[in-house]
């Protein structure tokens, strides 16, 4: 499966346009990085609590977008956007979309 | 009497912190801005563009995502400017330096997966920004950038994490 955020793909022709596939995930933190993160926002600096959170939660939605594109027959998934989102205090919405296709 | 300590205190705590925060954060903020340059230096060669597609088409090429983010937070100190800054309105050059090593750090990370995968350039880049501490009483504070583009790989020397 190709993941990719452009619009085509040189070289290859889409052969059908199946729609628009979605993933997303809701991650929330754990207390432990929750304090870590209340020092850090003294001291400044990155907080690799959340970095390794997020980027975990978005390689779980490109996964889920992946199965729901297989499900219904695609074999690339291209202009793939990325979008996050807090629905509330520390919990972070992680949405990723793109266009999923038939490629030759 | 125990009043006027406990608020003697509290301003002691507070100027404590703000002691703190400008100490610690001027260090983490040169520390990171020297390693952001150094390692900007060392991914020149891996040119990174933002057009929608690669400048000259390339025959058996391979395309992959790749992507690189980063949480970083301001301290104290920074914190309270900006705060002053609300109030008095003008440029808040604490969360400027902010982003602007958020942004630096997120596409160096991408870059780098890209190197890992043998990649010769980036294209398509794009960035996502938000703030983390939402809803929290003191706004914004630390905030996520995520930087995203697509890698062109020669086939022949397509990394086998690929």
């Amino acid at each position: 499966m190709v993941i990719s955020n452009m619009e085509i793909m040189p070289g290859r022709r889409i052969k059908e346009h199946l729609g628009l596939v979605q993933g997303s995930t809701v991650r929330a933190k754990h207390a432990g990085r929750d304090i870590m993160a209340g020092l850090k926002n003294i001291f400044g600096g990155e907080l690799k609590g959340y970095t390794e959170l997020l980027s975990d939660s978005r390689e779980e939605a490109i996964e889920r977008m992946r199965e729901q594109a297989a499900t219904i027959g695609a074999n690339a998934v291209l202009n793939v956007r990325f979008s996050t989102s807090s629905v509330a205090q520390g919990a972070a919405e992680i949405y990723v979309y793109g266009t999923a296709v038939v490629l030759e | 009497m125990l009043e006027l300590i406990l608020q003697y205190l509290n301003l002691i705590l507070f100027l404590l912190l703000l002691l703190v925060g400008y100490g610690f954060g001027r260090l983490a903020e040169k520390r990171h801005y020297r390693s952001i340059i150094e390692r900007e230096k060392a991914m020149l060669s891996l040119p990174a563009i933002s057009s929608r597609l690669p400048p000259v088409r390339k025959p058996f090429h391979v395309q992959t995502l790749v992507s690189g983010n980063v949480v970083i937070s301001v301290d104290y100190f920074k914190r309270f400017l900006a705060g002053l800054r609300n109030f008095f309105g003008g440029r808040v050059t604490s969360y400027e330096t902010l982003l602007d090593r958020a942004r630096r750090e997120a596409l160096l990370r991408m870059k780098a997966q890209a190197q890992q995968l043998n990649a010769e350039m980036v294209f398509n880049i794009k960035y996502e920004t938000a703030s983390i501490s939402k809803g929290r009483k003191n706004a914004i504070g630390s905030i996520e950038v995520l930087a995203y583009g697509t890698a062109l790989i020669q086939a022949d020397r397509l990394a086998p994490a690929a």
